[in-house]
């Protein structure tokens, strides 16, 4: 992204959130931000202001998530929910092709359209800009672009709100993704709650340059400067867990044959829902289908994870067949061969795999159940969870 | 698959079910025309009185194995078809039905008939693959009428069925369901049961009730820990949990019986 041409720090009082979302809409973006829906905090299209989480919060631990009414004003004084901005970049499902038929000699392949929809994310939490740059890395700037997720990506406005209320699952501020955001985004927003409630604002792009100045600002004192820094130093004192990277990949690859790997196994139900709430996973599978008649065949795209049993199929049948295999594969790509892979872990701390877990099967507990056990000067051993059978 | 010339026929056999297999396939409207030009149904009563004698490209079997006689007729399908589909929790599981094979049929027998002498009954209901060897199961209580469709066309095709083995939570994220389990404490069997509904009672706020059977690697006993360790579930209600249309799926049945020992 291009540096910031002219503007400093400024102030947005709070009623220019709603001018911000038209704006945004007057130029053809869809507004995708945080709005209350089944009594969630999840990202969808938001049509005003109106549909932010005004006075709503959250309360997230291992498998669980419970989102409450505050007496509060704040809008972003929530954690990260389910859905996460691969819903829109690369989605859960995506057709490919379709081939038709009229007779038995010949068939066309047409190509799916691609259409670059205008999507403006507001409300990016630090994660979630981390989770997209390595999403960036592996879609397109490996030997191949994946054409869906460029065509998706090539025309977003990213937006960010500092994080003030991390979740019991965080733990951003290990992984150095968050809370506090100083680039990756168009705009930099951090919700300031002391006295009249505000917004500092400060530019990460022209487009969003371009953008503030369409918008009521005044520019900001050393004191809204102080406000923000109090925010954001406070949110990465409140992280509701913490991961020790130190050495952290050798220390998972050195212990490929861990007992605790057994005993996450006995506890994992492989049902898949880490991965596929994780921002960053990108796995796919393939699925062709044909029709009744043999006229039509489709070729899909869809989320796939390394915890089914097809994943894993290479002839003649599954090499991770164990549960255990199929979580060790998990975390140790996560955290340990993403980095040889990529450059960069594959985890950017936003807890969303703790607390979507049915069972609550925590990362950061694995982690360092596994230090633990290594760590020479520790008395302690690898506890099983209570309860553990198979 | 042709039977020289012709189109491939197809015979649909009911043994111990409730019928409502075979409706999905009534009802798949858009696509029944379509069924009926590219197979040469030959044999369905419960949509025609038309009989055309076997040997049978394709049966789709829906049912329980529960009497002798089932176990000699099932024998009898298996040797006049191609390929065997079994469809539905009963012939797959065993059923709603198989909820006998837990308690005493002599005394369920004596309860619910004026005569009981003479219902020829087998102690146990059980799955198809039980007795003879099957192509493809379909699961579900009843089976998705899409799922039923997608296999015709892949039959009709040479091509391999999209049929996946995963966990309904796959489905349910990919539909972008709230998780019920884990944003509201509803108990919920998604993370033990096979896709195939498309997670359709999470859509709708409830908890999955399994019954499109177990998983390809279930691991109930562990999701039954955390439902009574974190939510308060009870053994007497554990074992319900898993003791409905597919109680008798191995996966289902053991963890069900595991609640029979502690329960009070
Ligand atoms: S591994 Fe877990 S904490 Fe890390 S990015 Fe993925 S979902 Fe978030
Ligand atoms: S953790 Fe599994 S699902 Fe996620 S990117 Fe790696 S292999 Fe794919
Ligand atoms: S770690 Fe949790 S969410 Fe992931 S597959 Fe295992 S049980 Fe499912
Ligand atoms: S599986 Fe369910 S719907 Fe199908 S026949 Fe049996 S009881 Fe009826
Ligand atoms: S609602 Fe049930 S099926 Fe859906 S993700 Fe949660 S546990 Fe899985």
């Amino acid at each position: 992204m291009a540096g910031p041409q002219h503007v400093g720090a400024a102030i947005l009082a709070v009623d220019e959130l709603d001018p911000l979302i038209v704006a945004l809409r007057d130029d053809g973006y869809r507004v995708v931000g945080p709005t209350v829906r089944d009594g969630a905090i999840v990202h969808a299209d938001l049509e005003s202001a109106a549909d932010l989480p005004r006075g709503w919060t959250d309360e997230q631990g291992p498998g669980t998530y419970r989102a409450r009414p505050t007496d509060g004003d704040a809008r972003f004084s929530y954690a990260v929910g389910p859905s996460s901005p691969k819903r829109e970049l690369f989605p859960p499902r995506q057709r490919l092709w379709t081939a038709t038929s009229d007779s038995d000699a010949s068939f066309q392949v047409v190509e799916e359209a691609r259409e670059s929809p205008r999507i403006a994310f507001l409300g990016l939490r630090g994660c979630e800009l981390a989770a997209i740059r390595i999403q960036d890395r592996v879609f397109l700037r490996g030997s191949y672009q994946d054409e869906v997720y460029a065509a998706n990506r090539s025309d977003t406005l990213l937006i960010a709100v500092e994080c003030g209320s991390p979740a019991g699952t965080c733990f951003c501020a290990s992984m150095g993704t968050g809370p506090r955001v100083d680039d990756g985004a168009d705009l930099i927003l951090t919700e300031l709650l002391d006295g009249d409630p505000r917004f500092l604002v400060r530019v990460g792009s022209d487009a969003g340059a371009a953008l503030l100045e369409r918008l009521a600002y005044r520019d900001a004192t050393a004191a809204d400067l102080d406000a923000r820094e109090q925010v954001v130093t406070a949110a990465a004192e409140r992280m509701g867990r913490t991961l020790d990277v130190d050495g952290l990949p050798d220390l998972l690859m050195d212990n490929l044959d861990h007992p605790r790997w057994d005993a996450v196994a006995d506890r994992c139900l492989a049902c898949a829902n880490c991965t596929l709430v994780c921002p960053t996973c990108f796995c796919s599978t393939i699925e062709d289908t044909t029709d009744l008649r043999g006229q039509t065949a489709h070729r899909d795209r869809r989320w796939d994870s390394c915890f089914g049993l097809e994943f894993s199929h290479a002839t003649p049948a599954s090499i991770r067949t164990s549960t255990k295999a199929r979580y060790r594969q998990w975390m140790t790509h996560k955290l340990a061969t993403w980095v040889e892979q990529f450059g960069t872990s594959g985890c950017v701390g936003c807890g969303r795999c703790i607390t979507w877990c049915p069972v609550g099967i925590d990362i950061t507990e694995e982690a360092a159940a596994i230090r633990r056990a290594s760590d020479p000067t520790s008395a302690d051993l690898p506890v099983p969870p209570t309860g553990a059978r198979r | 698959m042709d039977q020289g010339i012709g189109r491939p026929t197809v015979a649909v056999w009911k043994f111990a079910s409730c019928d409502g297999c075979q409706l999905s396939l009534l009802s798949a409207e858009d696509e029944l025309l379509s069924i009926a030009e590219e197979v040469h149904i030959a044999y369905f009563l419960e949509a025609t009185r038309e009989v055309v004698e076997g040997p049978y490209d394709l049966s789709l079997v829906e049912g329980s194995i529960s009497t002798p006689d089932d176990a000699e007729r099932i024998r009898h399908v298996r040797d006049i078809s191609t390929t065997l589909i079994t469809i539905g929790a009963c012939a797959t599981a065993g059923g709603i039905q198989a909820l006998r094979n837990f308690g005493d049929l002599d005394a369920f027998r004596s309860l619910v008939y004026a005569r009981p002498e003479v219902v020829a009954s087998l102690a146990d209901s059980t799955a198809i693959a039980e007795h003879v060897p099957v192509d493809l199961a379909l699961r579900g209580c009843p089976i998705e009428t899409d799922q039923l469709v997608e296999v015709i066309s892949a039959v009709l095709a040479g091509r391999k069925p999209l049929t996946p083995t995963h966990s309904v939570c796959v489905e349910c994220k990919l539909r972008g369901n709230l998780c019920v389990a884990v944003a509201d404490g509803t108990p919920c069997l998604g993370p033990v049961t096979q896709a195939g509904c498309g997670a359709r009672c999470p859509a709708f706020a409830r908890g999955c009730y399994g019954c499109f059977g177990p998983t390809e690697s279930p691991n109930p006993a562990s999701l039954s820990d955390w439902l009574e360790e974190g939510l308060g579930v009870d053994h007497p209600e554990l074992l319900r949990l898993y003791r409905t249309f597919n109680a008798d799926a191995p996966a289902f049945r053991t963890e069900s019986r595991r609640h029979e020992e502690v329960a009070p």
